[in-house]
């Protein structure tokens, strides 16, 4: 299997990300998500934050993808990041604090890596997939 | 240029951007550039950025706010920015964003005051 490849449920949230404006589309109804799945205000708001960093990730450096979101057992919400970029040549050093190929414009994979109950990236040549799970306190 | 997005109004000798909804990238980068032009051509001493109506405010929006800002000092003016709603600043501590020296203060209200406008 490779790296873009996940199995789309027919009750995930699916939003194509390839323009500014599917940024916010995506982090809005990432917060509609949240929101309806009982998470605070201020959870629903770091959750969209996130989004919106990982689908400006895709503008930047796939050009397209996808942001997949879905609930999970025990109040988990699971935020999938994928593209079919050039994936990202060193997936250890982009995971450091302060790592940027960009000029350090964003956030960074660690910065939202640490907000993350569960996290997983998986970046081929085929392309990137991130997988961050947060859990409703 | 996706223009007018945010409107400018003009109060004295204060220039106040309402952002009324939420923005994309393309949009906070037009209002930094519209505010930072449109300092000189009203003889503007001070700026209020009000974000109330933002939904985030995540490393671009933190960014291009203390940009903005910057710019606007070295053109001879001050900003503040008001309105960081509740869940937005839990947000941005819980990420790690800052507006750094950025003031900022709680409404339009409280803007205008501390730039002593009249």
């Amino acid at each position: 299997m490779s790296s873009q490849d996940v199995d789309v449920d027919t009750r995930d949230v699916q939003v194509a990300v390839a323009r500014s404006e599917d940024v916010v589309d995506a982090r809005q109804q990432g917060r509609n998500l949240a929101i309806s799945l009982g998470f605070t205000s201020s959870e629903a708001t770091l959750i969209a934050a996130v989004i919106s960093e990982l689908a400006r990730n895709i503008v930047k450096y796939a050009g397209h993808g996808q942001i997949i979101m879905r609930s999970g057992p025990d109040g988990m919400l699971f935020v999938i990041a994928r593209d079919n970029g050039p994936g990202i040549a060193d997936v250890r050093a982009a995971l450091r604090p302060a790592f940027s190929t960009s000029g350090g414009l964003g956030l960074g994979l660690a910065g939202v890596r640490r907000i993350a109950d569960q996290f997983e990236i998986v970046s081929d040549s085929g392309g990137t997939t991130v997988t961050l799970g947060k859990r409703r306190r | 240029m996706a223009w007018p997005s945010v409107p400018i109004l003009k109060e004295g000798d204060v220039l106040i951007a309402s952002i009324q909804s939420a923005l994309t990238d393309v949009d906070l980068v037009a209002l930094r550039d519209a505010l930072v032009k449109q300092v000189s051509t009203y003889r503007t001493r001070g700026v209020i950025v009000d974000v109330t109506a933002l939904d985030v405010v995540d490393s671009f929006a933190s960014r291009t706010l203390r940009d903005l800002a910057h710019m606007i000092r070295l053109r001879g003016a001050r900003t503040v920015i008001v309105g960081i709603q509740p869940e937005v600043a839990f947000a941005m501590v819980q990420l790690g964003l800052t507006l750094e020296d950025i003031p900022t203060a709680l409404d339009l209200e409280e803007g205008m005051a501390f730039l002593g406008a009249r």
